[in-house]
Formats: C-alpha cells, structure tokens, sequence
C-alpha cells in the first residue's frame, strides 16, 4: 500500500507523489523477527554462562560461536533492520520525494536479509575472521559493502531530487553514517583471502589491534548511534506532535558528533602496546564526545517540557524517554570507563557487558519499540491490538534492564 | 605503526569531506533558519481521498522554502 500525495505549489499546478510504505513494512516484519532472535539467542548463551551443559556438547552451539551470532543479530539484523525502517519511512516524508529507485530499496532489503542468513549459517559453523563485530569472512564482507553503499546512493540520489529545499537535520545524521561505516567497514574488512571462507587480515599485530577497534567504537558510534539519533529527530517529534526543543541545538551536536566520534577507537586498547599517545587521544576525545551526546539527549528530553502528561498516557513516547535516559546514562559511563584508572578496574569486568545492554537494550532497543507503536498502526492502518499489552512491554522492558544491568555494576 | 598514520589520514580525509560538507550547507543557507524546518517535519502533506471542489488542500509549504 502506498500514500498519494500532493504537493502544492503557488501555480496551483498539483504535483502527486508516493510513498512506499511496502519496504518500511518489509524492514519493520525484519526488525521484529531478528530482534527476538537475537534476544533470544542472548538468553541462552547468558544460561551456558551458568550451565555449560547447555553447550550441547556440539562446536555448533558452543558460547564462542554463537556470542558472535548473538552480537550480530542485534546489532546489524535488529538495529540495522530498524534504521532501515525508519529511514524509507522518514527520509521521503522529509525530502518530499519517492526514493530515488525502488529497485534500490528492495535489493537493499534482499541483499541485507541474505547477508543476514549468511552469517546465521557461517558463524555457528565456526566460520570468522575473529574480529569482534566484524567476524564474516570476505565474501559476506564485500557483499555487506555493496549492500550498504547502494542504500546510501538511494538515499543520496533521493536527496539530489527533493522537493524541500531544507535537509532536515535526521537526513544528515542518516548521510553520515553511511559514509562513515562504508569506510570504516571497507577499511577493517581488508583481507587476504586464502580460500572461500577462510582470510587472513592484511595488518598484523598491534596496528590490526587498532584498526579493528578504530573500526569497533565506530561501529557503536555510526551504527548504534548516529542513525538512531537520526530516528529520534523525526519519530520523537512526530510521536509527541511537537518541535523538537532546540533544532540548533541539533545542527550544533550533529556536527560536533561527527568530528569528535571518528578519534576514540584506541580507549579500547588501553595499556597495551599501542603508543601511549594514541591510547590518551582516545581517551581525551572519548571525554570531549560527552557534550555533543548529552547535546541529544538533552534536545529529546527538553522536546517533551510541558507535555510529560502525554508521556504518562502514550506508550510510544514512554519508550522513547527511557530510551533518552539510556543514552544519556550509556554516553557518560561510556567516557568513564575510558579513562585509564577506570579502565584498570573495569576492563573484564562485566561492567562492560552491562554498558553495551544499557545501550543496545535500552537506547536502540526502545528506541525501535517506540517507534514501531506508533509506526506499525500508521502503515497498516489500524490501530494497536492493546494497548495493555504494549504498557507490560514497556514495563517488562525497563525493569529487565535495569534487574539485567544494575547487579553487573 | 605504519597503520596508526593510515588512520589517522582516513580520519582526517573523512573530516575533510564533512567540512565541505558543512561549507556547502552553510554557503546554501541551510541553516539560515534555524527554527522553522523543525516545525515543518510535523506535516506530511498527505491526502487520503482526492480534494474536493470545496475544500482545497491547503497549502503547507512553499518550494523554495
């Protein structure tokens, strides 16, 4: 089903569009079925941490292969699948255009449930380059790079042939993580291959180390955030039906974001044989970022000064103010724990563990919650099956992290 | 730590390209208003049925705005 739409200009001459809400459907069923997987798959490997004997006794199902199958499934199937929802949602509706290529938009659908099924296959058969966030080997590899960079030619080409001339700041959120993850993602995938499957990382060492955690902290800053972020600014206003609090503030934090996120890769290799300069410029930046990040933050919450009796009775906008105080609360332990006497204290702990949950569980996971209630009703037109039920989700939700995250502190 | 330089040349390249990227919008006066864009977001322009001879649609925005 798609909208009709017209835009109206001064000749009175009707300009009529769509929208095509088919592959937000698509990416919305996707982003559903993934993340139950994916928290699903967390659950059990969480119980082999207590009882081994739920290994099975088979390589297939052992913690070592399917933690990476859990990571992967929340972070590029649950939130990629939910950026991609959003984003043919959202950027239309803020370009007043159709997507540049329908054609585009399904291949990259297709292509990011096939790369999604290739990893469920390859990494429980033991299949990985062994870097944390990035353990498919190259074919997938190079698959995910030409998957990704057509996304970002529709949204870019849909950009070109808008209708509005302003870029609403949740575009260039949108614009700059596919620039930057298309690098980054390029940039750490380099490998020698040796055989189908099997690869061998041009860098060695210490310097793979670096471009690995260089690529890793960026993967939680251009693919856990900066799209979110993205997200937030058009479903937040629009779930509450207002303005966002300061839409300077959004220009100022967004490319303050941008510049600072790109230097704070190496806090994750504190005390290690990288230079020590390099270990403290990480650290110094991961400082500097809690300002633009406490900037969104701010912006979502303040967005709802005066209407937090909305907030009381709308589940949508419950979702995403718990979501906001994740983030809020993720971006400042995040700098935290990147400092050197910190880090002595906290680095294999599970204090880390519970850090990424609050972010992943409670800034993206809520974040999609919200804006699947108030999206699924629209696109299928219809309303919500119950509202109770989505009450319990959200309270289910916030007390399972905080029972999840608060005994790991 | 040849790969440190690398990086830290990506980095920079990337910067670089958003810098223009901020120039560019800057010099197109994208954010010469810095207020009304975040309204305007709030309206779809969207009709279900087709308008009607009485009541035209109205109008929510102006290209070139």
């Amino acid at each position: 089903m798609s909208t009709t739409v017209t835009d109206a200009t001064p000749s009175i001459q009707m300009e009529e569009f769509e929208y095509d809400n088919k592959i937000v459907r698509n990416f919305a069923i996707a982003c559903v079925v993934y993340g139950l997987i994916g928290v699903l798959v967390g659950v059990l490997i969480a119980f082999q941490l207590a009882y081994p004997v739920l290994n099975f006794d088979l390589s297939y199902t052992t913690f070592g292969r399917l933690r990476p199958l859990h990571t992967n499934a929340v972070v590029f199937a649950f939130v990629g699948n939910g950026f991609f929802m959003g984003m043919y949602y959202s950027a239309p509706r803020i370009l007043k255009a159709s997507m540049w290529s329908k054609k585009l938009s399904y291949f990259n659908f297709w292509g990011w449930q096939a790369i999604i099924l290739a990893a469920a296959i390859t990494l429980p058969l033991g299949l990985t380059t062994s870097k944390e966030y990035a353990e498919l080997e190259w074919p997938i590899d190079i698959a995910i790079a030409i998957v990704w960079v057509a996304a970002m030619i529709n949204l870019l080409m849909t950009m070109v042939h808008r209708r509005s001339e302003h870029i609403y700041a949740a575009i260039w959120f949108y614009i700059a993580s596919f620039i930057t993850v298309a690098m980054l993602h390029v940039v750490n995938s380099l490998a020698l291959p040796i055989s189908l499957f099997k690869s061998y990382s041009i860098y060695a060492g210490v310097q793979d180390a670096l471009v690995q955690w260089w690529y890793g902290h960026n993967a939680v800053a251009f693919f856990l955030t900066t799209p979110y972020l993205g997200l937030m600014y058009y479903f937040l206003p629009k779930a509450a039906n207002r303005p966002i609090y300061s839409y300077r503030l959004s220009i100022v934090h967004f490319w303050a974001l941008i510049f600072l996120y790109i230097w704070a890769g190496p806090h994750h290799l504190l005390y290690n044989s990288l230079p020590d300069w390099a270990q403290t410029l990480g650290v110094v930046f991961s400082i500097m970022l809690i300002a633009p990040s406490w900037g969104g933050m701010i912006n979502g919450l303040f967005t709802l000064r005066g209407a937090w009796d909305k907030v009381r009775e709308d589940v949508v906008l419950k979702f995403m103010v718990v979501a906001l105080t994740a983030y809020g609360m993720a971006t400042f332990e995040g700098p935290m724990l990147s400092l050197k006497s910190v880090n002595a204290i906290s680095h294999f702990t599970d204090w880390t563990i519970a850090h990424v949950h609050v972010g992943a569980l409670g800034w993206n996971g809520f974040l999609t919650f919200g804006i699947l209630y108030w999206l699924i009703p629209r696109i299928y037109n219809t309303d919500l099956h119950s509202q109770k039920l989505a009450n319990f989700h959200f309270w289910i939700g916030t007390l399972g992290i905080i029972f999840y995250a608060v005994p790991m502190y | 730590m040849s790969a440190l330089f690398v990086l830290i040349g990506l980095s920079l390249l990337a910067a670089l390209g958003f810098l223009g990227a901020f120039i560019w919008s800057v010099r197109k006066g994208q954010f010469d208003d810095d207020y009304t864009p975040s309204i305007r977001i709030l309206f779809d322009d969207t009709i279900q049925k087709p308008p009607s001879e009485e009541t035209p649609e109205p109008s929510l925005k102006r290209p070139g705005n």
